[in-house]
């Protein structure tokens, strides 16, 4: 399964999602110089007088955000997942501890953002907004899967952080498949009976090609989708953990805490089964290209399989 | 409650009576900050009494003033007041710190009736107040937005983010007050990171400033108003003392955040008689 590099980048179905529920005035957008960067400009440009712009600082914004959610507005706050985390006490403190319901977007979040270097490459926000009680964690695969879970949020019962992507990576969804997705459902979309393959975000596709890789080599692998880091499919991950020899986790996160960390927390203490976490070791990325750069770090086709067949061949 | 307008003794009596309560309420929790709670609380009174629009039976009505305790270890001061216009009682000033009390460490909006902000750590009312203020305009709402912040507080950088936004976006429905008592937790200001004049460096934020002595009614009462009728984000510098009312307290770095002994509670309590 080779999909066609079509579509666009999650950032892309971010700012789509911002434009599609703009009908609701509850929604407001905010700002912090970036919303060209993460796709706000799209809501800027219809809808001004509903967006915030706050010049370049995120400790102000996400609190402006708390303030806005405090009097019934629905606020999408968002910057590059990087400068979210500089206002991580703020989320912490000023938004999720009071129970009030805004949503973070963090775009050009992991290594594969390239060439801006180290400083923009965020490998650790997954986990650290997974630490925070009355957060949901999103990290959506492709620009159809983030527009259809940020529509989602419009009537959601907590606050969110959303990590996009910046480049363009194939689809994942059609436009009918995407509406099945649900926040804090894992999507199924291969199944297999011997490992199960978890990926997020732009490492899905690659997932996917691994898996088709190994089929030819008569591994039928089930692939999974898990757009939600937090709350995580538990239900979801004791089926797998009942039905396969063991589960790959794929992320361009750290491996520390992040999807593989969620994943071995759960089925550790409930349903042991052995983990193989692929994702960013305790490193820093450097300047590159997307690819050169998921390659330095492992995150390649080619690793997946290994780590599959290390699996089967236990 | 619509503002009304008590006499400038009667406010005055009220302060007196949340300074017994801040310092009872603080002895029997064998913790807190008097200090700061004490500074602030004659504008709190003021401000109650004078200005904020709410009404105790519907206390999330959208159309209330907000206020906006930033410098949220100040709590006791909150509690008092809001104790003396009927959001809560007195057994809940008393399990003020204890396990399942509504009356949390620092003010918090989830626990409090009354409370429009979770605070305890310093530098983000400010902020949150623009996001109310923007609200309002949103939603094309009267309801003004006070915010109060210790001149301690103003170290911290999201203050000027949110100075410099107030400003930008020319939220005139905006009004701090900034409780200048000189004293923060270590040490007194000018040893830790002095602030300066604040009157100037907010003032080149494009905000209007008023000085003013923090424990004078009318020229509190009169700052409120003018600060209302203000046509920019605006901005009261209280010059306060720390611990006003308790002789032992005042100007006394210690008494930031530590709760007096039984000997101290009568003392206290014998000066505010």
């Amino acid at each position: 399964m080779s999909a066609p590099s079509t579509g666009g980048a999650s950032r892309d179905g971010y700012g789509k999602a911002l434009l599609n529920i703009a009908d609701d005035p509850r929604v407001v957008v905010i700002e912090a110089d970036l919303g060209k960067s993460t796709k706000s400009c799209l809501f800027r440009e219809k809808y001004p007088e509903r967006t915030v712009s706050l010049g370049i600082a995120e400790q102000n914004m996400v609190l402006v955000a708390a303030g806005l959610a405090s009097c019934g507005k629905v606020p999408f706050a968002s910057t590059f997942a990087i400068f979210t985390e500089r206002a991580f006490e703020q989320v912490r403190n000023g938004l999720a501890r009071p129970g009030l319901v805004a949503h973070i977007c963090g775009s050009h979040g992991g290594i594969h953002t390239g060439t801006d270097g180290s400083s923009a490459q965020s490998i650790e926000d997954l986990a650290l907004y997974r630490t925070i009680p009355n957060m949901t964690v999103l990290h959506p695969s492709d620009d159809l899967s983030a527009t259809e879970l940020t529509q989602q949020l419009l009537d959601y019962h907590e606050s969110s952080y959303t990590r996009t992507a910046r480049n363009k990576t194939p689809r994942i969804y059609t436009e009918k498949t995407v509406k099945s997705l649900q926040i804090g459902k894992g999507t199924i979309l291969s199944e297999g009976d011997s490992v199960a393959i978890i990926a997020i975000g732009v490492m899905v596709h690659k997932a996917l090609m691994a898996a088709e890789n190994l089929r030819k080599e008569g591994i039928n692998v089930t692939v999974i989708d898990m757009h939600t880091i937090k709350p995580i499919d538990t239900e979801l991950l004791d089926d797998l953990a009942n039905n396969v020899q063991g589960i790959v986790t794929v992320e361009d996160h750290s491996i520390i805490g992040g999807l593989g960390s969620a994943v071995s927390e759960y089925l550790s203490e409930n349903n042991p089964t052995r983990v193989v976490k692929i994702g960013v070791d305790d490193r820093f990325g450097e300047s590159g290209g997307s690819e050169e750069l998921l390659e330095l770090v492992g995150l390649t086709i080619e690793s997946i399989e290994s780590a599959v067949r290390s699996i089967v061949e236990l | 409650m619509e503002a009304s307008n008590p006499s400038i003794e009667s406010l005055e009596q009220t302060a007196n009576e949340c300074r017994k309560s801040i310092i009872q309420m603080i002895h029997k929790a064998g913790a807190g900050h008097p200090g700061g709670s004490l500074s602030a609380i004659d504008i709190l009174v003021a401000l109650y009494g004078t200005q904020m629009n709410f009404d105790v039976n519907d206390r999330n009505s959208p159309t209330r003033d907000r206020f906006i305790m930033s410098k949220g270890h100040a709590s006791p001061a909150v509690y008092s007041i809001l104790h003396q216009h009927g959001f809560i009682q007195q057994s809940d000033l008393d399990g003020f710190r204890t396990l399942g009390s509504v009356c949390q460490g620092h003010v918090d909006m989830k626990w409090t009736n009354g409370v429009d902000f979770s605070a305890g750590s310093l530098g983000m009312g400010l902020s949150f107040g623009i996001g109310t203020a923007l609200a309002a305009r949103l939603d094309n709402r009267s309801y003004q937005t006070w915010v109060m912040l210790g001149d301690g507080e103003t170290q911290e950088g999201q203050i000027w983010e949110a100075m410099m936004a107030a400003n930008y976006h020319e939220l005139n429905n905006l009004h701090v007050i900034v409780d200048r008592n000189r004293i923060q937790n270590d040490d007194f200001v000018n040893v830790q990171m002095e602030v300066g004049d604040l009157a100037s460096k907010i003032k080149s934020f494009g905000w209007e400033v008023k000085e003013i002595d923090g424990h004078n009614m009318e020229e509190i009462t009169e700052a409120l108003q003018w600060s209302l009728n203000s046509t920019r984000p605006s901005a009261i510098v209280a010059h306060t003392v720390k611990g006003k009312g308790v002789s032992f307290m005042e100007d006394n770095p210690s008494f930031h955040g530590k709760a007096p002994n039984d000997t101290e509670l009568i003392q206290a309590l014998e000066e505010l008689s």
